[in-house]
Parts: C-alpha cells; structure tokens; sequence
C-alpha cells in the first residue's frame, strides 16, 4: 500500500548533476547541443540541466518543450485527459545534438512518439536520451544514454516523480500494485 | 479552471478527465467551461502545429472524416477539410448536389451509408435547424455541426471566442456587439452561447424586423426565448459605445422573405459598421465578420481592411479550431 520513496530531494539534485557532466563529457562541451524536455516532468528537468550546465561550463544550452501528445499511437485507450500544449523549439534543429529528457522511462512508447515529433521539426545530427529514472519493461528497442537511477519494478508498481516546479517538492517514490480503482495499468508512459 | 496543480497531480488531473466526455459537436448551448476551455487550450497547440514548415501531424491518422455539405460553402468546408488533413486524417467531401441526394435519397439513409462506408466522424451543414441533432441519434459517429439552418454553427463560435482571446486574454465583462441579421443568424446564436457562458457582455444590435421573436423591444409575442439573456439595442451608435468586439453579420437575403426592410440602403445608413460609428467603440477594438460579406452593405470596406479587423485572421483560427474539435472527439472515444 505504502509508497516507498527511492530518490530523496538530494539524490534528484545529484542526479541531475551527475547527467549534466555527462552531456558536456559525451559532447565535448556544448557545441551544437539542444536540450528538448518533455512534458510534462521533462520540462523542468531539462531546465535544470541547463541551469548545471549553465554553472558548470559558464554557458547557456538552448532548452525547447515537445509536446507528444499528437504523435501518441495510443489515443482511443488513453486516459480522457485531452490536455495538449504548443511544441516550443528554440532554434532550428537541423544538424544539431537533441537531447531529449523525460522523468520516467518504461515501455519506450512516448519516446517513440517523441522521435517522431522531432523529426518533423527537422534533421538532427544525432538524438540522445536523458531520463531521471529507468524502470524497465521496455517494448520496443529504446535505450537512455543518461539515467538518474535503474529503478527495477513490478508491471504493477507505480514510479511517481515529483518535482518542486510541478508538484510543489522533490521527491521520486514507488507505489506497490493499485488498487483497481486507479488503474490507468500498463501503456502509460 | 485554474491553472493550480495539487501536490500528486491527482486531483488537477480528474478534474481535467471528466472535462471531455461529449460524442457530438451540435451547439454551444451544452458546452461547459471546462469544454469550451479544453478547445482553446488545444486549438492553441494546433495553432503551433500549422504554424509548421509541414503543418501535419498524424494524431488521427488512419481515421475517416466525411463533410455532408446540403448548403453552399467555402470557409467551412474548406476548414473542416484542411483540419482533418493537418490531423493525418482522409477525408471525403460530399457535396448534395452531385450525390445521390439528388436522386432522393433521405438524410437518414445518406448518412447511413457513409457509415456503412467506414466514416468515423461526419461534418455536417442542412438549411433545415436540428438537421444534426436527428442524425446524431441515428448514428455510432461523431456528428458535428457545420451549420443547421438558423440554429447553430458551434465551430464558428468557438474560433470567434478564440480570436477574441488571443487579443483580449479574458472576456469576463468585456462588451461585444453582435450587430446585423440576428434573427437568421446560426452565427449570432452559437456566439450568445459561448460568450455568455465565459461572461462576456453580449449586445445584440438589430432593426426590430432584424431581430428573434422574444428580444424585440416592443415585447411582442410571449413565447419563451431560447437563449441567454443578452442587451438588446437597437440604436447602433449607441451599441457600440464602449464595445471591446463589435461583430458585424451578414444580411442573409436569401433567407429573407420581403418585407423585413425598407432597403438595403436604409439598412446601411442606420446598421453599417464604418469608421465614424467604430470611433465610438474603445480605441483597438476589434472587427468581426463571419464572412462572406456584403461589403458597403453590413460592413464598410475600410473598416474590413482595417489594422482592427481579425476578419482574415479569423479564418485562419479556424483551421485550429477545428482541429482541436475533431482531434478532441477522436480521442473521448473510448
């Protein structure tokens, strides 16, 4: 019943920390790198990213939005929630290292659904991965380049990620098997 | 509704779930809130997806959207069917003159066999109001209203209640004049609808012969009015002092049998829209016009040409506007 807590404000913070580094190392610095979230959670996570990065290296790294709603293959089984937002890409993104970022990867679908947005908007040279938390169960051939943690889970369990800027405090938990009341079930995320 | 979020996201969520349920586009007369808020916020991504090198995305792709058009039309149609194409969707257009219609066939059995066919969603237009309402009960697709009659045309409310918004954010309180042939106008209604429920201050500027049985100031027959309370001025000088949006709506001569006007140049004198009235309103307001317009008759063509007017950009929302209905309907389907 009891959600257990798995990443504490301070991990989240060193996680994100952590990854930026690696985006620098893995770039060799910031040229031609676009960090595009995901929303929702990716957003400010991409934001904090950018603000590492920014401390770090000195440097600013352009940060976009994508919104995947509309690429979803998913839409007659989906929660009724019909909230989508505009796509907002800083810069062209032809010939340019996206990373994407997202809080939680699991079945692999919405980043699927992501590749496609993205290309849409253009050619990048390359397309990188960065997730806070990877919890398995993957259904198609979709891997992070940057993970916060492996967080091994049951299909049942439920991996809720909050973030200050969305939730009000920082915090990543994982939830045993819902009750049936609340199953939105597999094919989320 | 606020744009709060509770601590987990359950509870902002729920709300949001239980805000689209609805089958059938037929008014805004059923619309709540929280519907008409669910359009806006999608109309406004689909605003970005046209604004695209290739403005296509494939949210409803392998969908099949038929428009039944049983009156002439260029904006609509043609709308409706760029939307269902933006959207990755096929489209099949049929027009009454040219299908079996004219060979007798019933709207009944019409619409049957373009379910039959495989249409997922039907876009209709009928001169006859409630047209839609009756298919709607006969049929497992998605019915929406292009137009019935004098009845209503929802999608053009809702993309006149966008251009409003993307210009004035918030239209509680705001004065917007709807000045013309309120009695034919499906336009007039649906906007009533819409804009009432935001809280707009809706004005309605008509010659009495102009205007519904029941808003005219003489009082005259007692039957219950159908619609929202509005203000009904007949004077347009001083409708549209202090307005923020003054609609101009077509005079529907073809809807009109004689008698209603002494002439179309008295009508133009007393209930044009020019520039010497628009100074009246508050500086910037906007100038609506559903299209397609009698121009030096409702409407004068400086005033359409002019920085205030949204007339072009109003069609132009209307492709989004669209969208977000189609893709909104697709997706509360279960």
């Amino acid at each position: 019943m009891g959600a257990k807590t798995v990443l504490t404000r301070e991990d989240i913070r060193r996680a994100v920390g952590r990854i930026a580094h690696e985006i620098l190392e893995r770039n060799r610095g910031l040229d031609g790198v676009v960090l595009v979230g995901m929303r929702t959670r990716g957003v400010p996570l991409a934001a904090r990213l950018a603000a590492a990065i920014q401390e770090f290296e000195g440097q600013a790294v352009p940060v976009g939005t994508l919104d995947i709603g509309l690429y979803r293959d998913d839409i007659p089984a989906m929660e009724l929630r019909p909230q989508i937002k505009p796509t907002e890409l800083p810069t062209d993104i032809h010939g340019k290292r996206v990373v994407l970022v997202d809080d939680v990867l699991y079945t692999g679908r919405s980043i699927r659904a992501a590749l496609d947005a993205l290309i849409d908007f253009g050619r990048p040279a390359s397309i990188q991965l960065a997730v806070l938390v990877d919890r398995g169960h993957r259904e198609l051939p979709i891997r992070p380049d940057y993970v916060g943690k492996n967080i091994p889970t049951a299909l049942g369990e439920d991996v809720q990620v909050l973030l200050e800027e969305t939730d009000g405090l920082d915090e990543v938990l994982v939830e045993a098997a819902l009750s049936a009341a609340e199953g939105t079930g597999e094919g989320e995320r | 509704m606020s744009e709060e979020r509770s601590p987990a996201g359950a509870v902002a969520s729920l709300e949001v779930k239980s805000t689209w349920t609805r089958r059938h586009v037929l008014d805004l007369d059923d619309f709540s809130r929280a519907e008409i808020e669910a359009v806006m916020e999608t109309a406004g991504a689909m605003t970005e997806v046209l604004g695209r090198e290739v403005p296509r995305v494939p949210a409803l792709r392998g969908r099949t959207i038929v428009t039944l058009f049983y009156e002439a039309s260029t904006r609509t149609r043609a709308s409706f069917e760029l939307a269902a194409k933006a959207l990755g969707a096929d489209v099949i257009n049929i027009a009454a003159s040219g299908s079996s219609v004219q060979k007798g066939e019933s709207l009944y059995d019409t619409v049957r066999t373009l379910q039959a066919v495989g249409a997922q969603m039907l876009v209709m237009r009928h001169a006859s109001s409630g047209a839609p309402y009756l298919v709607a009960r006969h049929v497992e697709m998605n019915v929406i209203n292009g137009g019935d009659g004098w009845h209503a045309h929802p999608t053009q409310g809702l993309l006149d209640i966008y251009t409003m918004r993307s210009h004035l954010g918030d239209l509680r309180g705001r004065r917007v004049v709807i000045v013309g042939d309120i009695a034919h106008s499906r336009v007039a209604r649906s906007n009533i609808w819409g804009l009432t429920n935001l809280g707009a201050d809706v004005v309605v500027c008509a010659p009495p012969t102009l205007l519904p049985f029941g808003m005219r100031p003489d009082g005259a027959p007692a039957e219950p009015l159908a619609l929202p309370r509005v203000t009904v001025e007949t004077d347009l000088d001083r409708a549209v002092e202090g307005a923020d949006v003054v609609m101009a709506l077509r005079l529907q001569l073809e809807r009109m049998t004689a008698g209603l006007l002494p002439s179309l140049r008295e009508y133009a004198r007393l209930y044009q829209v020019n520039e010497e009235r628009l100074a009246r309103a508050r500086p910037g307001a906007l100038v609506m016009h559903p299209g397609p317009m009698n121009e030096g008759v409702e409407i004068s063509p400086a005033v359409a040409r002019s920085l205030q007017s949204t007339i072009e950009e109003q069609v132009t929302n209307g492709v989004a506007v669209r969208m977000a209905v189609l893709y909104l309907l697709a997706r509360g389907k279960a």
